[in-house]
Parts: structure tokens; C-alpha cells; sequence
């Protein structure tokens, strides 16, 4: 204990409060290692705002669109030569009986508005969409008594045009293009100057159908999201109840054995089993044995059913065990049988757990595309949406995701363009669905 | 009668049970529900689960094997001399089922009789041009075997139905009657109920195992065609992959294998340090309010779906890549030809995995006891030198696991490799050269119009089942360190 008073006989030559070369290494390194760890998070940050930026720059675009309005004469000469307004008579004219009427009517409006072109009535017209005769076409067998009249009507330009008015397609870009000529560009800003061709929301795009591969400007993605909510329907009626059977049996009554350890590792592996695998389960088990109809929604949310239950299931087990044991021992107490006390106290508790699990497993669902890939909702075009629920069910469709990766293979900008706004759609449904997950969360959590 | 039919009047009879059983159990009871064993309520479902259960699962099963059934008899009926040269059963009972199918449409379309039907002569009416009518195509004209067969098919499907919808009624009848029968105030109706409702928990419970198996089972099957057709060594062990749907294809693994495996590694190049350290920072340096902040953020990058990723990969990260490295790029290199590749698909699905590395090892590294730390701390470890010596030695068996479970993940992505890894099977070594994978080739063997009996279709299911033997290997192995790792701390 004396030593302690006395001073050491050589003090040391360095000072604590002075750092040493080999304290400044370490603390470099430590230095080093938070800058890793921040440079980690940022990277992480910086791709997600690359990315939300990316779909938000190319996707804004597909909700609007440019339209051209024309008043067409809907001459009694070229519709109904009879003249007796017979349907049938009037439906035997085709899409090309209609094509002079627009050519007409750019006429008229260039001689309207004074404009100088030295554009031939043909070369106008091909401004427009190749959809614009048979828009007009249905227009007119909507109500004959509109032959004759002269009327006004917007048409959707093509999707050059479009591009143009978008900033996508430029005269240089077109140098070798034969859709479009520098001169119909020409006549595109004379029109925008005097008003008849505006850009403008498109409500077309988020309510309409896929349209072919020739006409990117009338494709909408409101039927093929028709398709996923059927999808989504069939896994919510399927998953949720079995889901939730098998966590109950899971968590609550199964004897712990080996059939039970079966079942429980067998739940944790089908959650990491690739999605295609279970593509290639739906088409083998229920198109090729069952004979269930090819592109039907039913069958994709079967697929996505037995896809989603692990995930259902794992977050059920875990809500179901969030409920403290005196709440079962307070029921079976009062003389509740254990079946009793499961589905009249245990699992009421658990609810809003079992469902923000739910909505998790559909939203992971609803933007699964790989699957759907294989039972084959890709590759045709859904034009009509379903008009009955057994329809809705089994009559062919698309999906959402199957729609975007449609438009992308493609392979033309104007495709392009829809897919980025498809996948916006398919964003907001998803952020929509987890929000309302954690809000319920927040909302009915409960600790014990 | 319809199967939606034959369901509704099932759900009828039980709700119709549900009503009886109730009654007479408070009938029996002079309704005083005090006298009765259980509840007057299970009485009522007892009746109705009596009814209904039975009656479904005859119903399910019927349902699943009439198809497989009928195709066997029918098949079996067609004589050698009906397969032709260059065809085989399987395409002729796809006849068969067409024109089956055909002349029932024609029928509930009204564009025949029931009769006529059943009485079609291939040798006196042209039964393809009568079916093109009403809209249905057929590939070839109609040969009288195949139209006997046909016949026989709709027979016996029709013999089926009417068959099944009486056993299936006759199932409901009787569990009603025997178990309204026995509705009376002694009767233990709670019991049996609970019986009842616990064995479709457990039923419940097994269809994971089903799936499993319906899994394993559905591309054995074909596998097991496929090795008939082609050679598994050559398969396993050949190195092209050159599918030609006029027959004579080399199909072998090893490309797409070296594909996936490579595009597999980059994404984890990306994904293990970006992710890792992320989880470091923000297990072990973050405040609350950047945690609270960063966490949740870098999550939604798990959420987007990959189709957005893969045409985020195809329209903008390619065409960026190719813009350095490609033809007058800004590197002035030319190692790049296509915006399609191995580094395009491997640092897209990179990002995606980041989320999944981070989360999973932030929970790892946080089940460390804080002891550990402390210990080290006391001895005048730095925080980073703690870090690098002490939590992660004790956190690397968790670690790793989570590294297996992103490989396989990666190993089964689909959409990313769809669109941005390109459709050439090579084993080249350039990471800016586009390869192919299992996954791409799953989907482009299956979505063609091939042949669904020939190798190069039925090739899909074995690379389908080398993809699952492949991930489930990678998750029992992830599992199990994860699980022996977690046993130590708890």
C-alpha cells in the first residue's frame, strides 16, 4: 500500500493526453469502420431514391397522353349509302370506310385555322392513331342517328407523336424512322399552337385494356388489374382460413413429434422455395392433370395461394404465440373446452396480427410475376373486361406484374413508357396495402 | 350437374342441418338447453359438419382423380395401329381430348344435339369442318379411332359426373340422417364437433406437406419421362446447351449452372458487404432517430416487386453499364456488347438482396449478449476492434446462414435474370457478356409452343428439379446454422 505514494524513480516520457502513434492508428481504424458502416446506409438510401426517381422520371408520362380534336363530318355517303339507317347495312362498312372521313375533317380544320402545310390529307391523318377509324367506327354504330351530323371528336395521335409532345422522339431520333417524317412534325406544332392537339390525363391507361403491339398509345392496364384482384380474391378466401387452420393446429394442439417437426420444417422451407418452382407445380398439377383453364385467374391464385400460405402462417404462429398463456388458463378456468378457448378468446385476440400478416402475403403476392409466367397469363390480350365473377375467374386474363413484363419485352419506348406507369400503379397498391398494415399494427397492438 | 351446383346444394343441406339438428336437440330437451349435454348450438353444427365435410372431401377427391382415371382407360383403348408414324400416345389422346371437348361445347352451344352427337361417323361427316363452325380448331382431320375414343371419353366423363354427383349427394343424405338420427339431449355433440374441427386443423396443417410432395411429385414425373428421352449424362455432364425443337437438342446443365452460379456470385459481391455493414451502423452506431429512419427505408427496397427491379435493369442500369464499358463509351473500352449481362443482372439483383442480407444479420448481431461487448469494452477494445473481435466471430455462424439464404435466393430470382441477364448459354468468364440461367430457361422452355412431350420441354421440369434440390440444400443448411448458432444465447 505504500508504494502507491511513492513517485516512480523514471517518470514515463509520453503523457496520457497525448496520443501515441499506435492509439491514432486505432483510432483511424475505428474511424475507418463507422465510414464503412455510412457508407453502407447511404449506398443502400441513395439506390432506393435512384430507383423511385427512375420509375417516377419514366412512368409520369403514361397517364397523360396527346389528343388531336377534329370535327368529323359523318357523311350520310360514305356510312350509310342506303340511307335507311339499317344496322346491319351500317356495320358492313369497315374500318377503311371510315379512314377518308378523318382526312376530311384535317382538311377542314387546316383550311379553318389558315395553316400552311405541305402536307398531303393522307400524311395528316397519319398523325393520328391507327385506332382513331375504329374509335370512330364504334361511335357511330353506338348511335346511327349521328350519320350525317358533323360532330366533335378527339382522337388519341399516335405514339411518335406522342413522344414528340413527351420530349421522347425528336427530329434527329426520327432521321430513319418511316412511322413519322420531320414535316408531320412540323404540322404537329402548328397544331399545338392553335390548340387542337393538347396532352392531357388519360384515364384510358389505368381503366382500359392492353392493346396491340402496334398501338403502345390505346394500351391501358385496367383489365389485366381486373385479373390480379380475381388472383388476389381466390388467395384471400384460400390462404386466410387454411392459413390460419394450420397455425392453430400448429401453435396450440399438435403434440410435439416428429410429424409435427415434419410439418414445421417443411413450412419454413416452402417460404424460401423459389416462385418458379411453384409455376411449374401449377402448370404440371393443375393445367396438365387438372385441366383447369390456361390464363385463368383461378389458377394463378391457387399458385399464389400455396405460395403465400408459409408466409401467412409463420405471422399467424407469431401472433397467436403473442397472446399470453393466463388468457387460456382464464377460459379453460371457467370451464371453456381448449377449442372453446382458442376460437372464442385466443383468436380474437390475435386478429389484427393474423390479418396485417395477411395483407403482408398479398401484397407479396399481388407484385409476384414469375409464376404467372409459366400457367401462361402472358402473351395474348385481355381486351374486355370480365363481366361476371365465374367469368372474372375463368375466362382468360392478365395480371398486373404479367402486363408490365408484357409491355416490357415489347421492346419500343412507347412500351417502355407504360410499363413505368404500370409499375407505379402496382407500387401505390402496394404501399396502400402496407400502410393499412401498419396502421393496424400501430393501431391494435397490444402489450401484455 | 355442374360442380358449382352440386356446392351450393351442399352448403344448402348443411345450413338446412345446422337449423334441424339445433331444434330437435331443444325438442329433445323440452326446450330447456340447461338438460342438454352441450351447447343447443353444436347440436345444429354437428348435423351440418356431418353433412358437409364427408360429402366434400369425396367430392375433392373425386374431382382429382376422374381426369387421370379416364385418361388411362381411354388411352389404353386406343389400338397400336391408330399411333402413327411420328406420333406418339400422348399426342393422339391431345386429339382425343380436343375433339371430346369440341363436340361438348358443340352441344351446350346448341349447334348439335345431345343424339347427334353421340352418333357422329367420322367416315360419313367431317367432323373437323363441322367443329371449325362453331369455332373450335382442330390440327387435323378427325380419324374414326381417335372419334371412338373421343366418344368413350365423353361417355365415361359424363358416366363420372352423374356418377359422382350421386355419391356425393348420397354421402350428405347420409351423414345427415345418422347424425340427426342421433340428436337427442345425452347425445355428447360438443365432443364430437371438437373432434371434428380438430381433424380439419390437422388437414390444414398437411397440406404444407402436400404441397411439398405435389411439388417433388409433379416434376419427378417428368424428369423421369425426360431422362427416358435424352441422356442424364449428357445432361449432367455436357457442356452445351443448344435446344432445337425439330429434335436432335444438346441439353446440358453445366452452362446454365455456371450462369446462375456467377450472376449469383456478383449479386452477393453487391449485397454481403453494402448489406453487412448497413446492419453493423445500424445495430451498433446508429442513434434511435437515424435507426428509425434508415431501417424502415432500406426495407422497402425487400418490398418492390422484382419485375421492377428486372425492368429497372433492362431500361435503365444496362444501357448505363453499356454506356461505360461498351462501344465509345466513357471508358473507351469495348468489353461490353449487349445492355444485357452477367454484372447488369448480378448488381440489380445485388440491390435486392441488400434488405434481406441487412435485416437478417441486424437481428444476429443484436441477439449478442451486450456482456460480450462490455468484456471487451473493459479491456480497452476500441468499438470497431469489439465489433470486428468479438460480435461478429460470435454472430458469423447466424451471418453466414443469412449469406445462404440470399444465395438462395438469388440462385431461384427469375424476373431480374429474364430480362437483364441475356438468353446465351456459354461458360464464358466476362462479367459484361450476357449467360443464361435455370430460371431464364425454365420459362422460355415452358412458355413455347413446343411439344409437351418432347426433351426440350420436359427438360424444364429436371432443371426445375436441380433448381429446388439446389435451394432447399442451401435453406436445411442455412436452418440448421441459424438454429445451432441460436441455442447457444438462449
Amino acid at each position: 500500500m505504500t508504494d502507491i505514494s511513492q513517485t516512480p524513480s523514471n517518470p514515463p516520457k509520453t503523457s496520457i493526453h497525448k496520443t501515441d502513434e499506435r492509439t491514432k492508428k486505432r483510432n483511424a481504424a475505428e474511424r475507418r469502420f463507422k465510414a464503412y458502416g455510412i457508407a453502407a446506409i447511404t449506398a443502400g438510401l441513395l439506390v432506393l431514391v435512384v430507383l423511385v426517381g427512375t420509375i417516377l422520371n419514366n412512368g409520369l408520362g403514361a397517364f397523360q397522353q396527346t389528343f388531336v380534336t377534329l370535327n368529323v363530318e359523318l357523311a350520310e355517303a360514305k356510312l350509310d349509302k342506303k340511307g335507311n339507317r339499317n344496322i346491319d347495312d351500317i356495320k358492313k362498312v369497315s374500318t377503311f370506310g371510315y379512314a377518308p372521313l378523318m382526312k376530311t375533317a384535317f382538311e377542314a380544320k387546316v383550311e379553318e385555322l389558315g395553316l400552311e402545310t405541305g402536307l398531303k390529307s393522307k400524311d395528316m391523318a397519319a398523325i393520328l392513331s391507327k385506332s382513331a377509324a375504329a374509335e370512330l367506327r364504334e361511335f357511330v354504330l353506338e348511335d346511327t342517328s349521328r350519320i350525317g351530323t358533323t360532330v366533335e371528336f378527339t382522337f388519341l395521335t399516335n405514339s411518335r407523336v406522342d413522344g414528340y409532345m413527351k420530349g421522347r422522339v425528336t427530329r434527329e431520333s426520327i432521321a430513319n424512322d418511316k412511322k413519322i417524317s420531320a414535316a408531320q412534325l412540323d404540322f404537329v406544332d402548328q397544331l399545338v399552337a392553335a390548340g387542337v392537339v393538347e396532352k392531357r390525363f388519360n384515364a384510358n391507361f389505368i381503366f382500359g385494356a392492353d392493346a396491340s403491339d402496334q398501338r403502345p398509345e390505346a394500351a391501358g392496364i385496367g383489365v389485366s388489374m381486373m385479373g390480379s384482384f380475381f388472383m388476389m380474391l381466390v388467395v384471400l378466401v384460400l390462404a386466410l382460413p387454411i392459413g390460419v387452420a394450420a397455425s392453430i393446429y400448429l401453435e396450440e394442439f399438435a403434440p410435439k413429434n416428429w410429424i409435427t417437426d415434419l410439418i414445421e420444417v417443411n413450412i419454413s422451407n416452402l417460404a424460401a422455395v423459389p416462385s418458379i418452382v411453384f409455376g411449374i407445380l401449377g402448370l404440371a398439377v393443375f393445367i396438365n392433370y387438372m385441366h383447369l383453364p390456361q390464363s385463368a385467374p383461378l389458377v394463378g391464385g391457387l399458385v399464389l395461394t400455396l405460395m403465400t400460405l408459409p408466409t401467412i402462417i409463420i405471422s399467424t404462429r407469431a401472433s397467436l404465440k403473442a397472446v399470453p398463456p393466463s388468457i387460456r388458463d382464464a377460459a379453460l378456468g371457467l370451464g371453456a373446452s381448449k377449442m372453446q378457448s382458442v376460437f372464442h378468446h385466443v383468436l380474437p385476440l390475435a386478429a389484427p396480427g393474423i390479418l396485417t400478416g395477411t395483407i403482408i402475403g398479398l401484397a407479396q403476392a399481388l407484385g409476384e410475376t414469375a409464376p404467372l409466367l409459366l400457367i401462361g397469363m402472358i402473351g395474348f390480350i385481355a381486351s374486355n373486361a370480365p363481366d361476371s365473377i365465374s367469368a372474372g375467374l375463368l375466362s382468360p386474363n392478365s395480371a398486373m406484374p404479367a402486363q408490365i413484363y408484357e409491355w416490357a419485352k415489347r421492346a419500343e419506348p412507347a412500351f417502355y413508357e407504360r410499363a413505368w406507369g404500370g409499375i407505379i400503379i402496382l407500387l401505390i397498391f402496394l404501399v396502400t396495402m402496407n400502410t393499412i398494415a401498419v396502421i393496424l399494427r400501430r393501431r391494435f397492438e397490444r402489450r401484455w | 350437374m355442374p360442380v358449382s351446383w352440386l356446392v351450393l346444394l351442399l352448403i344448402g343441406l348443411s345450413v338446412i342441418g345446422y337449423i334441424l339438428g339445433r331444434q330437435r336437440a331443444l325438442a329433445s330437451a323440452g326446450g330447456d338447453s340447461r338438460a342438454l349435454h352441450s351447447l343447443p348450438n353444436f347440436y345444429g353444427m354437428n348435423v351440418a359438419m356431418s353433412a358437409l365435410v364427408p360429402a366434400a372431401a369425396i367430392l375433392g377427391v373425386w374431382l382429382l382423380a376422374q381426369p387421370s382415371l379416364i385418361n388411362t382407360t381411354v388411352s389404353g383403348s386406343i389400338p397400336a395401329s391408330a399411333i402413327t408414324e411420328g406420333s406418339s400416345l400422348d399426342l393422339v389422346m391431345s386429339d382425343v381430348k380436343r375433339v371430346a371437348e369440341g363436340l361438348d361445347f358443340a352441344v351446350s352451344s346448341g349447334a348439335m344435339s345431345a343424339a347427334d352427337a353421340r352418333t357422329l361417323d367420322a367416315g360419313q361427316t367431317d367432323v373437323r369442318a363441322t367443329l371449325a363452325d362453331i369455332g373450335v380448331a382442330l390440327g387435323s382431320d378427325v380419324r374414326p379411332e381417335v372419334l371412338q375414343a373421343a366418344q368413350d371419353y365423353r361417355a365415361m366423363a359424363s358416366t363420372g359426373t352423374m356418377a359422382m354427383t350421386i355419391v356425393v349427394l348420397l354421402a350428405a343424405l347420409v351423414g345427415f340422417a345418422i347424425s340427426y338420427s342421433k340428436t337427442n339431449l345425452h347425445y355428447r355433440a360438443r365432443n364430437v364437433v371438437e373432434r371434428g374441427v380438430l381433424a380439419l386443423l390437422i388437414g390444414a396443417a398437411s397440406l404444407a406437406i402436400l404441397t411439398t410432395v405435389g411439388i417433388v411429385f409433379s416434376m419427378l414425373f417428368e424428369t423421369v419421362n425426360f431422362f427416358g428421352l435424352h441422356d442424364w449424362k449428357d445432361f449432367f455432364f455436357g457442356t452445351v446447351w443448344a435446344p432445337n425443337f425439330r429434335g436432335d437438342s444438346e441439353l446440358a446443365i453445366l452452362p446454365l449452372l455456371w450462369g446462375t452460379l456467377y450472376i449469383s456470385v456478383v449479386a452477393l459481391l453487391v449485397a454481403v458487404p453494402i448489406g453487412l455493414f448497413a446492419a453493423i451502423y445500424l445495430s451498433e452506431y446508429a442513434s434511435k432517430g437515424v435507426r428509425g429512419f434508415a431501417k424502415p427505408l432500406l426495407e422497402i427496397l425487400a418490398g418492390i416487386p422484382t419485375i421492377v427491379y428486372g425492368l429497372f435493369a433492362l431500361v435503365t442500369f444496362g444501357p448505363f453499364l453499356l454506356s461505360m464499358f461498351g462501344e465509345g463509351g466513357t471508358f473507351g473500352v469495348n468489353w461490353m456488347t449487349d445492355a444485357r449481362s452477367v454484372a447488369t443482372a448480378g448488381i440489380v439483383m445485388g440491390i435486392m438482396l441488400i434488405p434481406f442480407v441487412s435485416s437478417l444479420s441486424d437481428d444476429i448481431i443484436n441477439a449478442v449478449p451486450q456482456a460480450m461487448r462490455d468484456g471487451s469494452y473493459g479491456l480497452g477494445a476500441t468499438k470497431s476492434e469489439t465489433i470486428r473481435q468479438v460480435v461478429l466471430p460470435a454472430a458469423l455462424p447466424g451471418i453466414v446462414g443469412a449469406i445462404l439464404l440470399a444465395a438462395s435466393r438469388a440462385i431461384g430470382e427469375t424476373m431480374i435474370v429474364v430480362l437483364g441477364a441475356g438468353a446465351i448459354a456459354r461458360l464464358a468468364v466476362n462479367p459484361l457478356e450476357a449467360l443464361t440461367t435455370i430460371t431464364t430457361r425454365i420459362v422460355s422452355q415452358l412458355t413455347g409452343d413446343g411439344d409437351f412431350a418432347s426433351p426440350e420441354t420436359l427438360v424444364a421440369f429436371a432443371l426445375g428439379l436441380t433448381l429446388f434440390v439446389l435451394t432447399l440444400g442451401l435453406n436445411v443448411l442455412a436452418l440448421y446454422i441459424v438454429r445451432k448458432y441460436r441455442e447457444q444465447y438462449e
